[in-house]
């Protein structure tokens, strides 16, 4: 028996071969996110562990506010310089050095533009001489105020030399300031920087008072424990010393915490593989599914042989899942391989894009390989349920006579499918309306995936007048009226072909509509709401949003023709312990007029030094009216009382909380990172761009923009994430062009006789390609439609849920939806090419005598 | 009627009343009106009838691939009608083989495979003296390597009966053995049949239209219009011809 479904197997392999495809490229997704994030994550650890391996004990201030990674950077709070003298007396340390080291240093390259960086922090620190690990490759150590060292990557990338001006932006300075580069430093074994890092080192006084912005202050305090103490006797001891205040560290813990912290990211994007991936096996499912109730139907007259010589039911069923395990595990193989080398690729493309990381060996963690299989068979297998049970059903008769198989009818199918959609919708209303408890996304993930289950379901219902409407388009010619006829055959065989090609198609189509329909309501209560005609803003590449000197507001102010200057801080901060972000402004009148915001309570054109403004939102969740104090603990600087003195009504634009400008030199970025110009009546744009772009010169990071400029600068965020994201899901439709290959191929085997007969009485080569086409044409056209129909409804659905959010124009794509069913229709005219030669090729009189 | 042969002790297949109704109302067919017939052991029993007179509904009741609507099918001591499942797999497994007139070998496998893969479905190892004796007497022992398109419709059919044989069922039902064969290959397939019963023991049912075919059997069952009409014992190619004749012309049937 095993060996019965072994040879088949084998005889029938490239049948089989399209659809393990479809697992072999789900897996490879699974086992790619796997490697990438491990292969990544070793990096990082070698990474850090290099940088801190000259540290045994590393002490720093507790953080003021806990920011985990997805919010943004951790910005240590500064230590007292007393700090280094009071950890010396400590028994065991047999050095210990002040340490600055601070995001937010950013090097003006020789073009004039800022060196960015797309993940690793631009570190200013203070020059604390040689080491192993750090030595000077040109020039000298920074001894003057205007003196930096850069190291090797960093000036390479900025294209300077020894001797040169360079402009430097730092933490506290988002205006240019020149210095001379002195020397240039790199890193033991070759390396250039570390893990991409770019940096740039000062005297310890400038690097104080520019990137900590006090002076005898440091991030951390470095130290060498003594001959036979050890790290962690030496941690211990320095945490009771120094008290709760301190956060004491081996150089081990600090590497595995830095490491930690970044993967965290990295788990995110698994996530995001991890999900097409799922994408990708769904849409296989269908294809398996399909691929393995076309060969039981094929096989009917061997199957029901095996039952008359004595086969049980159950060994049928065995026979058909022994060959799902085997094409699963083939399709695993394949797929844990080709994840490997994706994995390896886009960890390769990181590494680059980050900067020259260098990368840990390309390891293949157990998760990749238990995922890969676990996920290759399962799917497989569960697909292949359905066919062998009906496959178990074939009676032995069978064998002797063909049994007319009658269409069964769609009643049950529709029933269950109509169960099954309607589950789909409920789970989505629970989720969508927030009433899933705690589990909102997984009830909503929960619901489409029911949803498209049930329609496929119902697909073969629904496929019987729709094909045949689309087919009569068809339908002038003979070719084009068989073709038709062929593809509203098997109702059950085109519907399950098309649902595939309707997943991919229904994601793409239900995220753009919910992007466009959040882009084109954010940028109309933007166009209502912005008053200002000129904005200063910049892109934003790393984790550090662009800033500029604060200086440029007032001489904005002075300009002829400029009424309202506003400018807008941000940070994370607590207030009465919860995370919160807030934003504070330069000139809080300005805001209220160029916003047009309204007060619900107080006075919001005003702002004292320890008063606050709160959204109306803001203020009713957590309970607060005019004259209520709240506790507010900013990155820097100790906690401090402020009164809220006014309420403003919350809109999409509007920030929960708003501080004074003065509040701002304790952010983690204590300079603006926008500006809102209002003009004067009767100003022109054109006139004042130009004198406002002059008093940037010094902040090469932000630009000027007029205000659509600035909206669509603002939405091209969302563009980026819509074009990805279609280009992930355009596998999922490459999968399910693959189904239509598969089911043409197999039909057209399947009426081998028929087409033969065809040709007989006299339908030419290109007539038959014709009719082919024409099936293929309204099966993937008719997936199309429903995708496009689906992804409208599960968009609508999202976007009136999300209603109260902001969201409130439905944005239908429809230039996209049409695009998408001509596509449809070429994806249908490229499936049929292979099962259309072939068909064209029969050899009629075998044809005829084909049993 | 009845069938009156078939005094031995016990029979290798009985059907008792047998009725077989197909569909209802207007587009009702009775195929079988009350059959009873009994097909001894160590027999090669021959049923004989015109299209449509339901012979092969007959053997598709008797081997239990089809239920009957009214009376039993028994076969050895073992009761079909109203087996489920299991039991007719069971049935199919230790007591029953089957010869198709198409055939039916698994094209993916050897001839030797195709001959074992019942046992193997039933997870039985063969007797090995057995299988020599089968393999021997239909004459395949330098072809067992090969596959079924590599070997003649002749061949084919041998392996089938070989596949049939070798699990010694209590009874093999042939279903027009040799349909697809010229008259040599045929006559090849059908001594060796007959050759089975003679030395073996073998009991063999066979549903043919060929009276040549029926010649070789020791005993044919007319079957028309549902209902055995008439028998021979010995039967010759002749006799067979005439009693078909007489059934050709309805109105010398009819009892």
């Amino acid at each position: 028996m095993f060996r019965a479904t072994l040879k088949s197997l084998l005889a029938r392999k490239v049948r089989l071969i399209l659809s393990g495809l479809a697992v072999v490229l789900g897996v490879m997704f699974v086992s790619g996110a796997f490697v990438l994030t491990d292969t990544l994550g070793r990096s990082f650890d070698s990474v850090f562990a290099d940088g801190f391996s000259e540290i045994d004990v590393n002490v720093a201030a507790k953080p003021k506010v806990q920011v985990d990674e997805m919010e943004g950077e951790q910005t240590a709070a500064p230590l007292p310089a007393a700090v280094v003298d009071r950890v010396k007396q400590v028994p065991g340390v047999a050095s210990a050095t002040g340490i600055v080291n601070a995001d937010g240093a950013r090097v003006i390259g020789s073009n004039g533009k800022v060196i960015t960086s797309f993940g690793p922090p631009q570190l200013g620190e203070n020059w604390i001489g040689e080491t192993d690990l750090m030595q000077l490759r040109e020039g000298r150590a920074p001894q003057a105020e205007d003196e930096i060292v850069l190291n090797k990557a960093l000036a390479t990338a900025a294209k300077v030399q020894v001797g040169q001006k360079v402009g430097v932006l730092t933490a506290f300075e988002s205006k240019k300031r020149d210095f001379t580069l002195v020397g240039i430093m790199g890193y033991s074994g070759d390396r250039d920087s570390i893990g991409g890092v770019n940096e740039v080192f000062f005297t310890t006084p400038v690097a104080q008072r520019l990137m900590l912005g006090e002076p005898d202050t440091f991030s951390s305090i470095t130290l060498r424990a003594a001959d036979g103490v050890s790290d962690e006797r030496l941690r211990d001891d320095l945490a009771r010393t120094l008290g709760a205040d301190f956060e004491v560290k081996t150089g081990k813990q600090v590497a595995a915490d830095a490491s930690a912290g970044l993967k965290e990211g990295l788990s995110f994007f698994n996530k995001i593989l991890l999900g097409f991936a799922a994408v990708a096996l769904l849409v296989g499912t269908f294809l398996i599914l399909n691929t393995f109730s076309i060969i039981v139907a094929q096989r009917t007259r061997e199957l029901a042989l095996m039952r008359a010589i004595g086969a049980s039911g159950r060994q049928i069923i065995g026979s058909v899942v022994l060959e799902a395990i085997a094409v699963g595990l083939i399709a695993s193989v394949l797929g844990l391989a080709a994840g490997i080398g994706v994995g390896a690729l886009l960890a390769f493309l990181f590494g680059k894009l980050a900067g020259g990381l260098t990368l840990a060996g390309i390891g293949v963690p157990a998760a990749a390989v238990i995922g890969s299989f676990g996920v290759g068979l399962v799917i497989t297998v569960v697909a292949a349920l359905l066919p062998a049970l009906r496959a178990s059903r074939i009676p032995p008769i069978a064998a002797m006579q063909d049994v007319a198989t009658p269409d069964r009818p769609l009643t049950k199918i529709t029933v269950a499918g109509s169960v099954v959609t309607g589950i789909g919708a409920l789970l989505l209303f629970l989720g969508l309306s927030g009433n899933a408890g705690g589990q909102t996304l997984s009830t909503i993930l929960g619901g489409v995936l029911f949803a498209f289950i049930g329609v496929a379901l119902l697909t073969p219902l629904i496929s019987r007048p729709v094909v045949s409407l689309l087919g009569a388009i068809f339908s002038w010619s003979v070719p084009g009226q068989l073709g038709r006829l062929n593809s509203g055959r098997n109702p059950r065989r085109t519907a399950i072909t098309a649902a595939a090609l309707m997943v991919g198609i229904a994601l793409v189509t239900g995220v753009t509509v919910i992007l466009d329909s959040a882009k084109g309501s954010i940028s109309a209560l933007a166009q209502d709401t912005i008053k200002a005609e000129l904005v200063i803003s910049g892109q934003q590449g790393g984790p550090r949003p662009p800033s500029f000197d604060p200086g440029v507001l007032d001489r904005a102010k002075a300009l002829p023709g400029v009424q309202l200057v506003d400018g807008e801080y941000g940070d994370m901060a607590r207030i009465n312990g919860e995370g919160t972000w807030v934003a504070a402004s330069s000139d809080v009148a300005s805001l209220r007029q160029i916003f047009g915001a309204k007060a619900t309570a107080g006075d919001i054109d005003r702002l004292g030094p320890t008063q606050m403004l709160a959204s109306s939102d803001t203020a009713k969740s957590r309970g607060w009216s005019v004259g209520s104090t709240v506790n507010v603990q900013l990155t820097r600087g100790e906690a401090r009382t402020y009164t809220i003195s006014g309420i403003y009504e919350s809109s999409q634009l509007t920030n929960p909380v708003t501080l004074p400008a003065t509040a701002a030199k304790d952010f983690a970025i204590p300079q603006p990172i926008q500006g809102f110009i209002q003009l004067a009546p009767g100003a022109r744009v054109a006139d004042v761009q130009p004198q406002v772009e002059a008093l940037l010169a010094d902040s090469p990071e932000v630009s000027v923009a007029d205000r659509d400029a600035f909206i669509q600068q603002q939405m091209s965020s969302l563009d980026g994430l819509l074009t990805m994201i279609q280009i992930l899901l355009a596998l999922a439709i490459v999968i399910a062009v693959l189904g239509i290959v598969n089911t043409l191929a197999l039909s057209v085997l399947e009426r081998t006789r028929e087409l033969g007969l065809l040709r007989a009485i006299g339908l030419r080569r290109g007539q038959t390609m014709g009719m082919i086409t024409v099936e293929a044409v309204v099966i993937s056209v008719f997936g199309a439609l429903l995708g496009v129909a689906v992804g409208s409804g599960l968009g609508a659905a999202v976007v009136e849920a999300l209603k109260d959010e902001g969201i409130t124009d439905l944005i239908l794509p429809w230039g996209q939806m049409g695009v998408f069913l001509g596509l449809a229709a070429i994806i249908g005219v490229v499936a049929a090419v292979l099962p259309a030669v072939r068909a064209a090729r029969i050899n009629v009189l075998g044809a005829i005598a084909h049993d | 009627m009845t069938a009156t042969v078939g005094q031995q002790a016990q029979a290798a297949a009985r059907a008792n009343d047998v009725w077989k109704v197909y569909g209802s109302g207007e587009a009702q067919v009775i195929a079988l009106r009350g059959v009873s017939a009994e097909f001894e052991r160590g027999r090669f029993t021959a049923i004989m009838g015109p299209s449509g007179s339901g012979k092969s509904t007959l053997m598709h009741c008797l081997a239990g691939l089809d239920s009957v609507t009214r009376g039993t099918v028994s076969i050895g001591a073992t009761t079909v009608t109203g087996l489920g499942d299991s039991g007719l797999t069971k049935l199919r497994r230790d007591k029953v083989g089957f010869i198709f007139q198409q055939f039916n070998l698994l094209p993916t496998l050897t001839a030797k495979e195709n001959i074992l893969l019942p046992l193997s479905i039933a997870g039985r190892k063969p007797d090995p003296a057995w299988y020599d004796t089968v393999i021997k007497t239909v004459g395949l022992q330098d072809r067992l390597d090969h596959r079924p398109a590599q070997l003649s419709g002749g061949q084919q059919q041998r392996v089938a009966c070989a596949r049939a044989l070798v699990s010694r069922p209590d009874v093999i039902f042939a279903d027009e053995p040799t349909g697809n064969l010229d008259s040599r290959s045929g006559a090849e397939v059908l001594g060796f049949l007959r050759n089975s019963v003679r030395e073996h023991g073998q009991t063999i049912v066979m549903v043919t239209h060929d009276p040549t075919a029926a010649a070789y059997a020791d005993r044919v069952v007319f079957l028309a219009d549902g209902q055995i009409v008439s028998e021979l014992i010995e039967p010759t190619a002749d006799t067979v011809l005439d009693t078909m004749k007489k059934l050709d012309t309805p109105a010398e049937v009819g009892n």
